[in-house]
């Protein structure tokens, strides 16, 4: 679809906001609505949009498969770590006050923040990784 | 009857229609999109029962990513349906009991918004007493929060079981109350990308 003028110049355009807005939801998953599966999501649909209409195989060269498959996996363990950091410094698990002890809501906002991440980082890779796997095949090559 | 609830009506007999529209089209490609359609449907009448966060995903992931997901699939198996499929009557007398047994449990429900029905007196003002509290109270009783480690109890009050502080009460409960939760249906996701990639990758490179 890259001869197409106008779908090339609006996804070009489209791609930066995408990020940012996936960003921003991810990051203010404890204010507003959305969070790390939304984010998430919203952040995949960015590399997808570019997949479909430049290639495939050039998205993969931005987030090759070694890529996207170890923040798969990253995310679950910024997950787990945020909360064996509370288990280590003597509270229960995934508790976010000892990120913060002088003050609860500013910790809790943290380790919301981390989780979220984590959360974010997961549900991407794993939908790149969808993407990735449906199109195998089925672009013409050359 | 208040305007949300027509409102609401209104989408869900929209829902109906685009639902026989998809089951009806021959053509998948369009299927798909009617299905984008109804998610979207869907998406908005979340929105109109208040349920942002549950709009928003339903919006994203619905409307969005899985419409893409339909059409590289079908993309893969091509767009045409093969073959009208009969109408097997025992499932659809099963289906139609089923929806009239369902059609009577709503009777018995209380009506939308009836502040008197359980699911609004059981927990949720626990937790919207704790989260509105303590978003205030937080920084003026630092005494009470975060308190050093080894002490009884890390929230300060010993009913205090669900810790939110945070203005959002929907991600408050997602990832703090129900954190653990959340990390397994994480590793769900997780879980699925991989079987994915056990399953599907290297279909091109030869069996």
């Amino acid at each position: 679809m890259e001869d197409q003028v106008i779908l090339r110049i609006v996804a070009k355009l489209m791609i930066p906001f995408i990020l940012v807005f996936g960003f921003y939801v991810i990051a203010h998953g404890e204010l507003g609505p959305g969070g790390g599966f939304q984010g998430g999501v919203v952040l995949a649909s960015a590399f997808i949009l570019y997949g479909i209409v430049f290639d495939a195989q050039r998205m993969r060269m931005i987030l090759p498969r070694g890529v996207s498959d170890a923040l798969a996996s990253a995310g679950v363990i910024l997950y787990a770590l945020t909360g064996l950091y509370s288990l280590f410094a003597g509270y229960r698990y995934l508790d976010y006050s000892p990120l913060k002890p002088s003050d609860a809501a500013i910790a809790e906002s943290w380790g919301m923040t981390l989780v979220e991440y984590g959360v974010g980082i997961t549900v991407a890779a794993v939908m790149v990784t969808l993407f990735n796997e449906l199109v195998e095949g089925t672009v013409k090559k050359g | 009857m208040p305007g949300f609830i027509l409102l609401n009506d209104f989408l869900l007999l929209l829902l109906i229609v685009t639902s026989l529209v998809a089951l009806h089209t021959r053509n998948l490609l369009g299927a798909a999109i009617v299905m984008s359609l109804y998610s979207f449907l869907m998406s908005l009448v979340w929105l109109n029962l208040d349920a942002v966060d549950v709009a928003f995903t339903e919006a994203a992931v619905g409307a969005g990513v899985a419409t893409v997901l339909f059409i590289g699939a079908l993309v893969l198996v091509g767009a045409e349906e093969k073959g009208r499929p009969r109408i097997h009557w025992p499932a659809v007398l099963l289906v139609g009991l089923t929806a009239v047994a369902l059609a009577y449990g709503t009777l018995d429900m209380p009506a939308i918004g009836d502040p008197q029905a359980p699911v609004q007196t059981h927990l949720a003002p626990q937790y919207i007493a704790q989260n509105v509290r303590k978003i205030s109270a937080s920084s003026a009783d630092p005494a009470g929060h975060g308190a050093a480690p080894g002490a009884t109890g890390t929230q300060g009050r010993a009913s205090d079981y669900f810790h939110g502080h945070v203005p959002n009460m929907v991600t408050s409960v997602i990832v703090n109350y129900r954190a653990l939760d959340t990390l397994f249906e994480v590793a769900v996701i997780f879980t699925a990308g991989v079987s994915l990639v056990l399953l599907l990758r290297g279909r091109g490179a030869g069996s």
